[in-house]
């Protein structure tokens, strides 16, 4: 009996110790050359599959090799994975030499110091600054400091519908307010369709829309000085017309709140809803079998008036950047790669296959990125976009205030009340998770 | 690592033997402790490795637990500020944003873990006892029984997530369309709700282990004993409380405590259940910690949690193997 018990209590301990673990590692080295004649390089999953991503990118890498002579070992990694990938890689020191960064992750990553500034010298070695498109550099890192990173892939939000729902409802425009597409919401809404598809589970979506809402009411969730203001009052404003959707609106399916897979674009392309607010959706409404004549596509609604800056910002500035690791063994080679992937042609094969528009001002001319989607997507950056907040502390607000909305969302659907203060009791909890 | 184990132990069993035995020249005496000890030498090394294997990130661990490791420290760890106690009155002040969702996702956590815990053992008895005489069918059943526990966790536990679905989801399905249970599809994967499922899930993935192990421990108990007790007049309720029970004493004790350990951390079903930001009612411990450090990148106060969580479990592992061995001895002796 008591050797039983010895062995349990051994058994037990080990069993306890395996909670706490944790890896541990330095990585300070700023890099170099040893190792001119490869490179790794990390995508972000723009397709529709990884695989999808390999086979669009795989092609492009070898032109590289047989320009340069430097072999690219391509990984392409998922969403849900990339940003603990690039944690991992800056806490350990072993990453990539370049990888693809959510463009609003920027400022907290350059806060780490695991990514190479881009300052002149950087920017020189890549063919200088001014060939960017000035509102993707925006989304680049905080104010006053070097890019840390370059912008790779522009995107930017639209209102996508269907064009047959709308013509059975009797709906001649596209909405230009909120009000409207509220009203042609609930004229859509009904028999088992719904007005508007929206990805309520998915924090980074929730995000985008919650900032431009507060945006739009004159807040914002940061002030200048980088401090959090969850509960001003433009913020609860603009984050409680958008989870009205389901709330109060009702031009939303419940069964929404749990959507994070983009069963929304699944929903909107199979006709179960007939408006969907998402970025550059064409090449993907297509994968899912909606004919690109079903589909029309307009600027994202406003309060009032016509999109521009200020309280009628109706899009973020959305896409992907290229950052390269500090601790890169081919310095050289990294920035060639990059100076490869930003070149006008490249631009133009790379974002005609995903679908994004060039964020360099010489490839965004190209005839092929005036089609009337990407024209809308490229006036909405042009001219009514604004950049996520460029401070250390976004990808915190985009995990706290993102599952503050999940919540809401999940209240909403459950039939509980919305109102102004439960959404301020729940932003209050997030900004206090955040200051500690 | 086993090649190791293997080749030393031996020798350094051998060692310590006939380095005890040969000084005092008592050979009978000397035999006795060296019997005694040889399990222990034995497994020596193994410990050792574990300790080793398993106490170096632990203390890295708790080292972390005092720096204030953010996002601007990462990079090197070395220069992170000390924080001395500060994470801790963090994690522990409960009326702070922190420490008050802390102390919910544990009570959440330990609710989860008594129901869990108490269904599956449940389960696994009364399986084990249903299936203890050969009857037609019985290896079908037993493998049948296996497959959740035999299933890759995230294979398993995303089909759950598909059938609990608010639109197109199995159980809602069931529930609503045939059976008309609810008045409207309830949501399983948000809101409270998400409590039932997680603790579902987590019966459905545990019970198994349960079963084998009580299925396994049965076999030892001789079949003379409910022979003699059927003679006696004994009901089948009383051989399960006389005989059954007893003998399976110490396999039970050990078997709570494991089903406990890892339902407590269990980490993999919630996070592919819900995804990283779970639901209140479903905010398991380890997924709050997983996202106090890693998806607001404060390691310093994630480590913090985690040390809690140790002592808290080693206290309660202590408490128990402490309560448990009383008992069995006082009803031995």
């Amino acid at each position: 009996m008591r050797r039983t018990s010895i062995t349990a209590a051994i058994a037990a301990i080990t069993l306890v110790a395996t909670a706490a673990g944790c890896g541990g590692g330095s990585a300070t080295g700023d890099g170099g050359n040893k190792n001119p004649k490869t490179l790794t390089y990390w995508a972000s999953n723009q397709g529709k599959s990884l695989d999808d991503d390999k086979q669009k990118l795989t092609p492009e890498l070898q032109k590289f090799e047989k320009q340069t002579g430097i072999h690219v070992k391509l990984e392409v990694v998922g969403w849900p994975d990339l940003l603990n990938r690039v944690l991992t890689a800056a806490s350990s020191g072993q990453g990539p030499d370049v990888l693809n960064i959510g463009n609003t992750w920027s400022a907290s990553l350059q806060a780490t110091g695991a990514l190479l500034p881009f300052d002149d010298t950087a920017f020189s070695a890549i063919g200088g600054k001014d060939r960017f498109v000035a509102s993707a550099l925006g989304s680049t890192g905080a104010a006053g400091k070097p890019p840390a990173a370059v912008p790779l892939y522009s995107l930017a939000y639209g209102l996508y519908y269907n064009k047959k729902m709308f013509k059975a409802a009797g709906i001649t425009n596209p909405p230009a307010t909120w009000s409207e597409l509220v009203t042609d919401g609930k004229k859509l809404t009904s028999g088992g369709k719904y007005g508007l598809a929206v990805e309520g589970a998915n924090n980074a979506e929730n995000i985008h829309h919650a900032y431009i809402f507060a945006k739009q009411h004159g807040g914002d969730f940061f002030d200048a000085s980088g401090n959090p203001t969850f509960t001003s009052p433009g913020a609860i404003a603009g984050v409680k017309q958008y989870v009205d959707f389901i709330a109060s609106d009702k031009i939303t399916a419940p069964g929404n709140a749990e959507y994070a897979q983009n069963q929304s674009l699944q929903d909107f392309a199979t006709g179960k809803a007939g408006m969907l607010l998402w970025q550059a959706a064409g090449v993907q409404l297509a994968q899912r079998g909606m004919k690109a004549d079903d589909w029309g596509i307009a600027p994202v609604p406003v309060q009032s008036g016509a999109p521009g800056q200020g309280t009628n910002v109706d899009t973020m500035v959305a896409g992907i950047n290229l950052a390269v690791f500090k601790n890169t063994q081919n310095r050289d080679g990294a920035l060639k790669f990059v100076k490869f992937m930003t070149s006008d042609e490249e631009q133009k094969i790379l974002n005609g296959k995903y679908g994004s528009i060039p964020p360099v001002s010489a490839a965004q001319s190209d005839p092929q990125f005036s089609n009337p989607e990407q024209t809308v997507l490229r006036q909405g950056l042009a001219k009514s976009a604004v950049a996520l907040p460029q401070v250390p502390k976004e990808s915190q607000f985009e995990d706290l205030v993102g599952t503050a909305l999940k919540d809401l969302f999940a209240d909403a659907a459950a039939g509980k009340p919305v109102t102004t203060q439960t959404v301020q009791k729940r932003l209050e909890k997030a900004q206090q998770q955040m200051t500690g | 690592m086993a090649t190791t184990t293997g080749t030393t132990a031996p020798s350094q069993g051998e060692n310590s033997l006939s380095g005890s035995a040969r000084p005092r020249k008592k050979p009978r005496r000397s035999y006795k402790v060296g019997r005694g000890a040889i399990p222990y030498l034995l497994i020596l090394p193994a410990v050792l490795m574990e300790l080793l294997i398993h106490l170096v990130p632990m203390v890295v661990g708790v080292v972390m637990s005092f720096k204030e490791l953010t996002q601007f420290y990462i990079r090197n760890w070395g220069a992170a500020p000390w924080r001395g106690l500060g994470n801790y009155r963090v994690a522990v002040d409960f009326n702070s944003a922190i420490g008050h969702a802390l102390l919910h996702s544990f009570l959440i956590t330990c609710a989860f873990t008594v129901l869990a815990v108490g269904c599956s053992w449940l389960l696994g008895i009364t399986g084990a006892i249903l299936m203890q005489d050969a009857f037609r069918g019985r290896g079908f059943l037993r493998a049948l029984f296996m497959t959740p526990y035999a299933l890759p966790v995230y294979a398993s536990v995303i089909i759950w997530a598909f059938m609990l679905q608010h639109d197109n989801g199995l159980v809602n399905h069931v529930l609503h369309d045939q059976l008309h249970l609810t008045s409207k599809p309830a949501f399983w994967l948000i809101g409270n709700n998400s409590f039932i499922s997680i603790v579902v899930v987590s019966i459905w993935r545990n019970w198994p282990f349960a079963l084998l192990v009580l299925m396994a421990g049965m076999q030892n108990i001789p079949d003379e004993l409910y022979e003699a007790s059927a003679i006696d007049g004994a009901g089948v309720w009383q051989q399960i409380r006389r005989i059954t029970m007893p003998s399976l004493r110490p396999i039970n004790q050990v078997l709570v405590l494991v089903l406990f350990l890892w339902t407590f951390n269990d980490f993999n079903v919630p996070y592919v259940l819900f995804g990283a930001s779970a639901p209140a009612a479903g905010d398991l411990i380890s997924i709050h910690i997983y996202q106090a450090s890693f998806l607001t990148w404060n390691f310093g106060s994630g480590s913090a949690m985690s040390v809690l969580l140790l002592l808290f479990l080693l206290v309660v592992t202590t408490v128990y193997l402490a309560l448990t061995s009383l008992r069995s001895r006082r009803t031995h002796v």
